[in-house]
């Protein structure tokens, strides 16, 4: 079983590595931090504390490690996509087209790389002495990930989720039900992710004795950024490992889509020291100059849900509506550390369409027999974009996070097909 | 003595009195701050809105909404906040808001323009004491107070973490929870106020879920200030441009339970 929970590096060693982010008081450079409100604090501070012990504690980390293997079945594959490499070959010049390669995460049990950070938080809760858990859900993955770990453990489970996800993810909403969950749906502001991620906040700041909030994403206050990226850091490390054992060399690129982040930041953290070039892909919805949730592309820095980061707003910095067909990229703001490493240049970043994804989508299905996700179906469109013009000895490693069951009547209805 | 200094030294409790700017639109709210004047307010509270009021219950959020929806403006709040200035030259006025709206044009810019505007104070509620660089230094610089909150969760050391920096008065939010939903226990908001002025100087103002002349009256008994605020923004919400009468006598009978506690100690003196 791969190796889940590293202890850091010694820091002395590694003064110049990219992986010792963010400080002790949670900022990534000038991102990050705890914008909470003081009822929120004290309990943002004991969580801190409770990470640092748990990450210190091996029968933590053997734990998280059991459950990731017997219970969300990691690792997960690293596939070599061979006819869609081929595919795109065809309209690539000559020895051009670099070779695509799948990290699995669509795989893991509930269909997409969100569990892998559910069982650490849940662990975490329980070890705090928590006994009810809140969250928040756009596309319904991370909300249908909390509800299983909650049926998993025992504990009650209330979701919050955006009216408007409500009616387009149908199918993850009844999942939640199934596993015991209790569906809150948001009426307030867009009725999408961000409202949902502030009812959340309201119920925990009235709950705080005994509620332990799951957030789905690599955002929010210190210490969420790092944690979640932390759980989620084991799909970089399993396909770090399982490329070089496959084809004894690194990728030459890591692609990945990125509503808050949580999956490229996963698949990215294990190679910031390495020389691997890394493109995180926005969604661009209905493109850049009209609604779209790309939030490095088309945002500024501002403050939102507890930390600074890139947000899409307006002049007077009330916060802009985000639009994507995915609804797990609907969000107006990303996780800090990709704030940062915009910043310093370490990673770039592109924005796909919304239907420059649903092409991807259906690449991928009639080429490798895989339906993705919407999200990562941006990823694989960037993919495409970038494999041409890539010799064709040079490897892309793009993370499939999330599989499409949940998304085939918003595909159908994209496409014009009625069910 | 500063206009917040003065209006804790009334020999009574002050009355600490919110609402939303821009509420039902920008046009309306002068009169409204007047009417809170008029019924004996003795701080204005005046709320910035967000598109994410993500502390406040449903009456304040929807008061957030029907301002942004009617196009208020960063530039208008200061504009009602130097008029008010303007007409009322000894009421202290504080902005309450989210630090989003605050930051967007660099806090050195926003803690000038309030300075310029006459603003007194600033209520942040994301900004905690751990993220204070964000804002502090700047309001500092321009003599703005920058006015911290407690809440039942900020016990032993964190008491002086929270103070350090603070200035003004120091806002005790008295439920865990949003505005406007729950009223804390009486017993618990005397022993939370008896802890916070053991550790400070600042005048202890109390809010959250605060409605009646009665428990404005008996929180008056034990702290410095009541802040009220959901209640107020309820009248706006269901008489909207034309609340400067109701807000007026609503604002009337919090003040005279408030000068019944002054009363009630000279006799029992």
């Amino acid at each position: 079983m791969t190796d889940t929970l590293t202890p850091a590096p010694d820091p002395a060693a590694r003064a110049n590595s990219l992986r010792q982010q963010p400080d002790t008081r949670g900022h990534f450079g000038d991102y990050g931090g705890r914008y909470v409100a003081e009822t929120l604090m004290p309990l943002i501070l004991e969580l801190d504390r409770a990470y640092r012990s748990a990450r210190q504690d091996p029968a933590f980390k053997a734990q998280f490690d059991d459950l990731l293997e017997h219970y969300v079945g990691r690792p997960s594959p690293l596939y070599y996509a061979e006819r869609l490499t081929e595919t795109l070959r065809q309209s690539a010049a000559p020895e051009m087209g670099a070779q695509v390669w799948f990290k699995r995460d669509e795989l893991n049990h509930t269909g997409a790389h969100k569990i892998n950070n559910c069982v650490g938080q849940i662990l975490l809760a329980i070890r705090m002495g928590k006994t009810r858990i809140i969250a928040e859900t756009g596309a319904g993955q991370h909300g249908v990930a909390t509800a299983t770990v909650c049926a998993r453990f025992g504990l009650p489970c209330v979701i919050y989720m955006g009216a408007k996800d409500v009616e387009r993810q149908q199918p993850n909403v009844f999942r939640m039900k199934l596993l015991g969950a209790e569906v809150r749906a948001v009426e307030s502001g867009a009725r999408t992710l961000k409202d949902a991620m502030n009812e959340a906040l309201r119920d925990w700041v009235a709950n705080v004795h005994d509620t332990f909030y799951i957030i789905g994403t690599a955002a929010g206050p210190h210490p969420y950024p790092e944690l979640v990226r932390d759980f989620q850091s084991v799909i970089g490390r399993e396909a770090r490992a399982q490329l070089l054992d496959r084809t004894g060399r690194l990728p030459d690129l890591l692609v990945a889509a990125i509503g808050g982040g949580s999956n490229a930041i996963g698949l990215f953290h294990p190679f910031l020291d390495d020389d691997v070039a890394m493109l995180g892909v926005e969604a661009a919805g209905e493109g850049l100059e009209a609604k779209h949730a790309a939030s490095l592309a088309g945002g500024f820095p501002g403050v939102l849900h507890g930390n600074k980061t890139y947000l899409l707003q307006d002049d007077d910095g009330q916060i802009a509506e985000a639009h994507s067909i995915s609804a797990g990229l609907d969000y107006p703001g990303i996780g800090p550390e990709h704030a940062w490493l915009k910043d310093i240049g370490r990673v770039d970043y592109t924005a796909v369409t919304d239907r420059e994804a649903l092409d991807a989508f259906q690449l991928l299905c009639r080429t490798e027999g895989i339906i993705p996700a919407l999200e990562p179906s941006h990823a694989i469109a960037a993919v495409a974009q970038r494999a041409k013009d890539m010799p064709a000895d040079r490897i892309i490693l793009a993370n499939l996070c999330g599989r499409g069951d949940k998304d085939i009547f918003t595909v159908a209805e994209a496409l014009g097909v009625s069910m | 003595m500063t206009r917040l200094a003065d209006a804790f030294a009334k020999g009574r409790a002050a009355l600490v009195c919110f609402v939303t700017a821009g509420d039902p639109d920008a046009a309306a709210t002068p009169a409204i701050l007047d009417a809170l004047v008029a019924g004996g307010a003795d701080v204005i509270e005046l709320g910035m809105p967000f598109t994410d009021p993500m502390a406040d219950g449903p009456a304040i959020q929807a008061a957030n909404i029907r301002s942004l929806a009617a196009g208020t403006r960063t530039a208008d709040i200061l504009r009602i906040a130097t008029d008010f200035r303007a007409r009322h030259p000894d009421v202290p006025l504080v902005l309450m808001g989210y630090a989003n709206p605050m930051l967007r044009r660099g806090p050195a810019w926003f803690a000038a323009a309030l300075r310029d505007a006459g603003v007194d104070g600033v209520i942040c509620v994301d900004v905690p004491a751990e993220e204070d660089e964000a804002l502090g230094p700047s309001l500092r610089d321009a003599g703005v107070a920058m006015i911290r909150l407690a809440t039942p969760t900020t016990v032993g050391e964190r008491i002086g973490e929270v103070l350090a920096g603070a200035d003004g008065f120091l806002y005790y939010v008295s439920v865990a929870g949003i505005t406007g939903k729950q009223q804390a226990v009486q017993a618990s908001i005397e022993e939370a106020v008896a802890r916070l002025k053991a550790a400070t100087d600042l005048p202890v103002a109390v809010g959250f879920g605060v409605r009646t002349p009665e428990q404005a009256g008996a929180i008056a008994r034990v702290a410095d200030g009541v802040v009220v605020g959901s209640a107020i923004v309820e009248l706006v919400a269901r008489h909207g441009a034309a609340a400067a009468g109701p807000v007026t006598a609503y604002v009337q009978s919090l003040a005279a339970a408030i000068a019944a506690t002054v009363e009630a100690r000279e006799i029992t003196a």
